[in-house]
């Protein structure tokens, strides 16, 4: 334990003290803010068209404004996790540092589970900055707070399984550039393979559409924690760290 | 303190370590010499356990290098060829970062940290960042972060290799100071620099061992034309030829070579039957003679004709195989 949060720990210093995180943070501020004002705004269009027609839709903040916001900021997050895992070993092997961890009495797991988790945390400091586009929600309106909660779980499981595939990645090369293309294109097969969905209802399709990353997002952000999706997550992410381990390990023989 | 038996490490295309056998005892300071692409560090990464070896054995401290590596870990420092520095942290972060990952206890982290910067003298730049630093810090840098956890064996790849003639001294200065605490293996291609530091020499070329001694005895071993050389100045008094003669005379001269001559001062090499110390003789000689002795010196071979021997390779493809330049100091 003790020697994952050393090397989580300078992970998230190496985040922290390189332009990296200032500059991920700057764009995901940006970008979650306009999805909030375009989303809410719309929202309020549509309950004051309602008012003033003398008809009264249901309205609900959570299904209409916070749902449909995690969706585009889960889609939003396929495009900077790529940037935040790319780093993670690439920049090891190019430094040589590789070496002194490797021969640091330290298991190859605690590396890369330090690694992958200073990659969450950057990521999850990233939702923070979501979670202030909320807060303005709860100021002015009345949601419920569950679904929020449960969102946000999902959010964060979804990016520690695209995180745990792209240190997979981030360990086959030297070069960053590389690992963040890799993971990038990773990222959108895994995004498109619900959109499957429309070709019928096979079994190829049912297959391709439980292995799609954002259709397992939608319960959580609807509130429903669905022990499919959780499994689905949780075992992306063991799957990820696993093949990390895998090739952490041939890297020595192959070396 | 080290084992090695039998070890190989072979590539699909070729073979980097080819067999080779050594052991180091506790306290060595041992160099471990060949030129570039002889498998010197492929053998320093065996032992610390970055890479398995293909075949043989190899142990730190009692430790198999494959089957316990986390022992062998705990007890070994290691300096790669380039310092395995982050450039984006600060001297005492980075050492601290590396204290805490070869399990230096929280307590004495922080003045094991101070006293790593002092050993190795880098405290001045404690609070700079790494990328800032000049070639010759970053080295001392390296070395600071082998020794953090105060390990039995320390191993090292090439310590002075991109350093300037003040820096190579320092570091040299630096690692033999350490020698007391621990048993150092170090390896590389510049042959002075094992006579300066080192008790003991491994010699491998192409991935075979070709000798392992101490400096003196390999330079004895190989000591093959054991000549004195005598220059004599005779002021026109006599020629080549018959100071020749005269120096034939000395008893114990087994042969006599004139190697230059400028103008009336001649210089000839004079070897002795068996090894017995013929100068004193050599000198009353010429001094009896009346011509000026100008200088005299033993002619033992340099550890670097000593390697060329051992290694067999021609001096011509030797002069590119062992680039001991930048060695003037």
């Amino acid at each position: 334990m003790r020697n994952i949060w050393t090397v989580c720990r300078r992970e998230l210093y190496a985040y922290f003290v390189s332009p990296i995180a200032w500059v991920l943070l700057t764009i995901f501020a940006f970008l979650s803010g306009a999805f909030t004002y375009l989303i809410s705004a719309a929202f309020l269009r549509a309950s004051l068209e309602g008012q003033m027609s003398g008809q009264t839709f249901p309205m609900n903040v959570n299904e209409q404004v916070i749902a449909p916001l995690f969706s585009n900021m889960a889609v939003v997050g396929l495009f900077l996790i790529p940037l935040i895992s790319m780093r993670l070993f690439a920049e090891e092997k190019r430094q040589g540092t590789i070496e002194l961890l490797v021969t640091s009495p330290v298991h190859d797991v605690e590396i890369i589970i330090g690694k992958w988790l200073s990659a969450v945390l950057m990521y999850g400091a990233l939702l923070v900055v979501l979670l202030a586009d909320y807060a303005f929600l709860f100021v002015y309106g009345n949601p419920d707070w569950k679904p929020v909660a449960t969102g946000f779980l999902g959010i964060l499981l979804q990016g520690g399984c695209l995180l745990a595939f792209g240190t997979f990645i981030s360990t086959l090369t030297r070069n960053q550039i590389v690992a963040g293309a890799v993971g990038f294109a990773l990222a959108l097969v895994l995004w498109i393979l619900n959109w499957t969905t429309s070709f019928g209802n096979s079994d190829t399709v049912q297959v391709l559409n439980y292995l799609s990353i954002v259709s397992h997002m939608d319960s959580f952000s609807r509130g429903v924690i669905d022990t499919k999706d959780l499994i689905y997550y949780v075992s992306m992410i063991f799957f990820g760290l696993f093949l990390t381990a895998r090739s952490l390990e041939s890297l020595r023989w192959r070396a | 303190m080290i084992q090695v038996e039998n070890l190989s490490k072979k590539y699909a295309r070729h073979v980097a370590v080819n067999n080779i056998s050594f052991s180091v005892e506790k306290g060595d300071i041992v160099g471990f010499l060949g030129p570039n692409g002889a498998g010197k560090t492929t053998t320093m990464r065996i032992l610390t356990c970055f890479l398995p070896p293909t075949e043989g054995k190899a142990t730190v401290a009692g430790f198999d290098v494959f089957e316990q590596p986390f022992e062998v870990k705990k007890r070994i420092g290691y300096l790669p060829e380039a310092p395995p520095l982050y450039p984006e942290m600060s001297v005492e972060d980075y050492l601290t970062f590396v204290g805490r990952l070869k399990n230096v206890p929280g307590g004495e982290l922080k003045s094991r940290t101070g006293q790593v910067m002092e050993r190795c003298a880098v405290a001045d730049v404690r609070s700079k960042l790494i990328s800032k630093l000049s070639k010759g810090y970053r080295q001392r840098v390296g070395l600071a972060q082998a020794i953090i956890h105060n390990p039995d064996v320390l191993i090292l790849d090439e310590p002075t290799s991109g350093l300037d003639p003040k820096q190579i001294n320092e570091t040299r200065e630096l690692i033999k100071s350490l020698s007391g605490e621990h048993t150092i293996v170090l390896s590389t291609h510049i042959l002075p620099e094992v006579e300066a530091i080192c008790e003991k020499v491994i010699i491998i070329d192409r991935g075979r061992l070709v000798a392992t001694d101490s400096v003196e005895n390999l330079k004895n071993r190989a000591g093959v034309g054991r000549g004195i050389q005598v220059q004599v100045e005779t002021a026109g008094a006599a020629d080549a030829v018959t100071v020749r003669e005269r120096l034939a005379q000395v008893p114990g001269a087994s042969s006599v070579y004139e190697r230059a001559s400028h103008g009336d001062s001649f210089v000839f090499e004079v070897e002795s039957a068996d090894g017995q110390n013929i100068r004193g003789d050599l000198a009353r000689a010429v001094v009896n003679a009346g011509w000026n002795l100008q200088e005299l010196k033993s002619m033992t071979l340099s550890l670097e004709e000593v390697f060329l021997h051992l290694t067999g390779s021609h001096p011509a493809a030797a002069t590119s195989a062992l680039p001991a330049t930048g060695e003037k100091a």
